[in-house]
């Protein structure tokens, strides 16, 4: 079997960069007591939001069903710890992006932790469809991030040759997926397998950086154990973004996915191994998703490490967990500090695409304020690994050129940071384009209204000539009915009176 | 607590402008003190006289558009500007020659344009072009290589600012055309390239004295492309497109055409492929347009070194090809990921 293979290629663009890894890999990563408190969002994956199906007072169980899935897209939400529910709020809680308002289930939880609620008998049927719909009611969702439910990846009912088990985590200071790998490689493998099954896969790519020794030699051993050949392990540089799927899927098979489109499109589905592991405990256990391993790190925590956490607990639980933060500290950031967002406080939950939570001291920081022209060194379309030229987006943007930014390929962006990194005048060129995106979306929106209404004007138009030529061909109509209605009237007319004047003729002419 | 909200990414970017506009400093420095070596103290004459022309005219500019001085002064673009002219200057020039070609440069070349990254032109070749078709005479007061011991450090400072020489010189007798001049002026007196090269003035690579310069200006260059301030394709192209016509002329015929080892050390060809033409401001940015930029360069000013009326072309290609760079740049898009 064939352990490890030959990358196709590398990928275009892309930055070494200090991987600040170190910090939190030094310890086995630890277990969070279960907080007295957790909040549990109604948001935990990146389509519409569950329902929750519990009221203020009530009394959960671990594993019980809190929120349903409402629309496409959705994933079940369950209660991570057993309680009592002290309140339905609606709270700041993070998603793959951004914070969002959501509602929240909030849960006093026993001080003594009880049993999980015991599986139904049968949790894992045999049927590809009855397995899709198990897994949707497990909650689980893509925990690389973006968490989108797995349930919808898997089953996408369009042919899948390969999957991709994506444990590069190329992003500085997340290390989560690495301590899951070292820890737990056969779930993982055991997870992979199943989701291989479900998709109707033929080969699974295992993709991990080749800085992760301890974990490349972990996987490594798990995958000969395992015996499959099916699995191949490839060690991709460390080149940041090589964990971003266009990415992985250059590097891996050498194709690429189309513009706005998915892995899918060209029969690929990556998946991160903390789902494959999630699935795989789904599979054995009858437990939905009701934790995750979130690496707190950063110079501004007073002991890194990753944690086994229960979703809904707090960061500030977490960061106390952690030693707490120490005086330096002067940013919190969810995500590593290349795609991670700022966080206003620690008192936000955490959900299940929540992989990171660092605090960075000022050293470690770029200064938003001092920036210099462009002076088009071009070095931000080297690094660009979607091949795009932020400098001439930067000027597009600037002068709000929305037809260029299209030419451009704004969409194409996948905000990896990585053209701020190389910048020698330190624009803040990711930012812009992320508010480029929304003008541009909102310029096309206007665009159809603009269309739309244009077509319905033009339409109105054509409809009132086509009325008012109608009305006039009825009229002549008319008028020539009415016209031969005269001629004949007339006909008629003179013919009585030909013979009126006939019959005054007659009785002065003989018969 | 409660923390600043800031834009993704978070980490620190690895370069700054002064930093880059440092180093092609630092990247000139053994050229600098090889031209010192070769011909005397008259090039830090020069700098004396360019470095505050540029930053006062670059300060009134800044003043006048409302900017703020000190962020402006300190990118460093101004003084890498006047450090780019007083190379393409002859050492013995007079100051206001050296100050207008600065001032030019920073005030018309620059800062009309829009300032630091708004320029459509290399500010130095602006700079340089000016004073060379205005005051053609000046720009040709070349000395031998070796210099002029007896002229010193006084005598230039002399003839700078006072416009005289030291009792018993004259600008004529310290002064001599350029290698490219001569075989300029001797190729059209019918004389084969083999018996112009004879002369004193010429060395084993190019013309004797700048072959050096040239040599640690290579080198800088180097430098450059180690820290990777510029990139290779433009240093790659403007050779490529200078000595490969340079080659397949000179086999055609030796003794009407100089050879692409001369070209190579001879003139401004080295600055202008890695100092010059590697301007990001004025250059294309996508990998294929700066190929074809590089080229056009190189290939334009064997064409004027050949055919034209200058014995070096270089400062002329880079405008021409500058005033490409718009049209250059938006036919060479790359082709985005997925499409």
């Amino acid at each position: 079997m064939p352990e490890r293979v030959k990358i196709h290629r590398k990928f275009t663009g892309g930055l070494p960069l200090r991987p600040y890894k170190a910090l939190s890999t030094g310890a086995a990563a630890s277990r969070l007591t279960i907080p007295k408190r957790l909040c549990i969002s109604m948001q935990q994956q990146s389509g519409a939001p569950a329902m929750a199906c519990v009221t203020p007072g009530e009394r959960v169980e671990r594993g019980q069903l809190i929120g349903v899935p409402t629309a496409t897209l959705g994933a079940a939400v369950h209660a991570s710890a057993c309680g009592r529910v002290h309140a339905l709020e609606q709270r700041p809680v993070p998603t793959g992006s951004r914070l969002v308002v959501a509602d929240c289930v909030v849960i006093d939880t026993d001080p003594e932790p009880g049993p999980a609620s015991a599986p139904g008998a049968d949790h894992w049927p045999g049927d590809r469809a009855g397995r899709l719909a198990a897994i949707r009611r497990a909650g689980i969702v893509g925990l690389g991030g973006a968490a989108f439910p797995t349930a919808d990846k898997l089953g996408c009912d369009r042919a899948c040759e390969t999957l991709i088990l994506n444990g590069a985590e190329c992003e500085p200071y997340i290390s989560c997926d690495d301590m899951l790998m070292r820890e737990t490689p056969d779930s993982i493998l055991a997870g992979a397998a199943i989701m291989l099954e479900i998709a109707c896969a033929s080969r699974c790519i295992v993709a991990i950086e080749r800085d992760k020794i301890r974990a490349l030699e972990t996987m490594a051993d798990a995958v000969r154990r395992f015996a499959d050949e099916r699995f191949t392990m490839v060690a991709i540089p460390t080149i940041y973004p090589a964990g971003g799927e266009r990415q992985l899927v250059e590097m891996l098979l050498g194709l690429e996915v189309p513009s706005g489109g998915h892995p899918i499109d060209i029969g690929v589905v990556c998946q991160n191994v903390g789902t494959a592991h999630a699935l795989a405990n789904f599979v054995a256990s009858g437990q939905p998703l009701l934790s995750r391993i979130v690496t707190v790190t950063g110079r501004g925590v007073e002991a890194p490490q990753n944690v086994h956490a229960p979703i809904g607990a707090l960061i500030g639980d977490l960061l106390a967990h952690c030693g707490g933060l120490n005086e330096r500290a002067s940013r919190l950031i969810l995500g590593g500090n290349m795609m991670g967002y700022s966080l206003p406080t620690a008192d936000i939950p955490i959900t299940k695409s929540t992989n990171c939570v660092v605090a960075l001291t000022a050293e470690d920081v770029r200064d938003d304020t001092t920036e210099w022209p462009c002076i088009r060194c071009g070095e931000c379309a080297a690094a660009c690994p979607a091949r795009l030229l932020p400098q001439e987006l930067l000027r597009a943007a600037t002068g709000r050129r929305f037809e260029r930014l299209t030419a451009l390929g704004l969409v194409d962006c996948i905000e990896c940071g990585c053209c701020d990194v190389v910048c020698p005048s330190h624009i803040l060129l990711t930012a812009r384009f992320r508010a480029a995106k929304i003008e541009l979306a909102e310029h096309r929106a206007h665009a159809r209204l603009a269309d739309a209404a244009d077509e319905r004007y033009l339409r109105r138009k054509d409809r009132q000539l086509r009325e008012a030529d109608a009305a006039r061909h009825e009229q002549d109509e008319l008028k020539a009915r009415l016209a031969g209605d005269e001629a004949s009237r007339r006909a008629a007319l003179s013919a009585a009176v030909e013979r009126a004047r006939g019959r005054k003729r007659s009785p002065d002419e003989p018969e | 607590m409660v923390f600043p909200l800031n834009p993704a990414p978070h980490a620190k970017p690895v370069t700054a402008v002064p930093i880059v506009m440092r180093r092609v400093l630092y990247a000139l420095l053994p050229a600098f003190a090889v031209y010192c070596w070769n011909f005397g103290p008259g090039i830090a004459v020069n700098l004396m006289v360019a470095l505050p022309a540029a930053l006062l005219g670059e300060a009134l500019m800044l003043r006048a558009r409302a900017r703020d001085l000190r962020h402006g002064l300190t990118d460093g673009s101004a003084i890498v500007t006047a450090v780019l002219i007083v190379f393409a200057l002859p050492p013995l020039a007079p100051w206001w020659l050296t100050a207008l070609a600065v001032v030019v440069a920073v005030v018309i070349g620059k800062q009309l344009f829009g300032g630091l990254g708004a320029n459509v032109f290399n500010p130095a070749m602006v700079g340089y072009v000016t004073v060379l078709l205005s005051f053609p005479a000046e720009m040709t007061q070349w000395l031998p290589p070796g210099g002029h011991a007896e002229l010193g450090l006084v005598g230039h400072l002399a003839y700078a600012f006072g416009g005289r020489l030291p009792e018993g010189m004259s600008v004529d007798a310290v002064t001599q055309a350029t290698a490219l001049d001569v075989v300029k002026q001797e190729l059209a007196n019918m004389r084969t390239i083999e018996e112009i090269r004879v002369g004193p003035m010429f060395g084993d690579l190019g013309s004797r004295g700048w072959q050096w310069i040239n040599v640690s200006i290579a080198a800088g260059g180097l430098l450059l492309l180690h820290w990777r301030i510029i990139r290779w394709h433009i240093p790659v192209a403007v050779l490529a497109g200078l000595l490969i016509p340079a080659a397949l002329l000179h086999l055609i015929d030796t003794s009407r055409y100089l050879s692409p080892v001369f070209h190579l050390f001879s003139g401004a060809t080295l600055l202008g492929a890695f100092f010059i033409a590697t301007d990001p401001v004025s250059a294309a940015a996508t990998s294929k347009g700066r190929l074809i930029y590089g080229a056009g360069i190189g290939a334009l000013t064997y064409g004027i070194r050949t055919w034209g009326g200058y014995p070096d072309g270089l400062a002329f290609a880079v405008l021409l090809m500058n005033a490409s760079v718009p049209i250059l740049d938006r036919y060479t898009q790359p082709r985005i990921y997925g499409r």
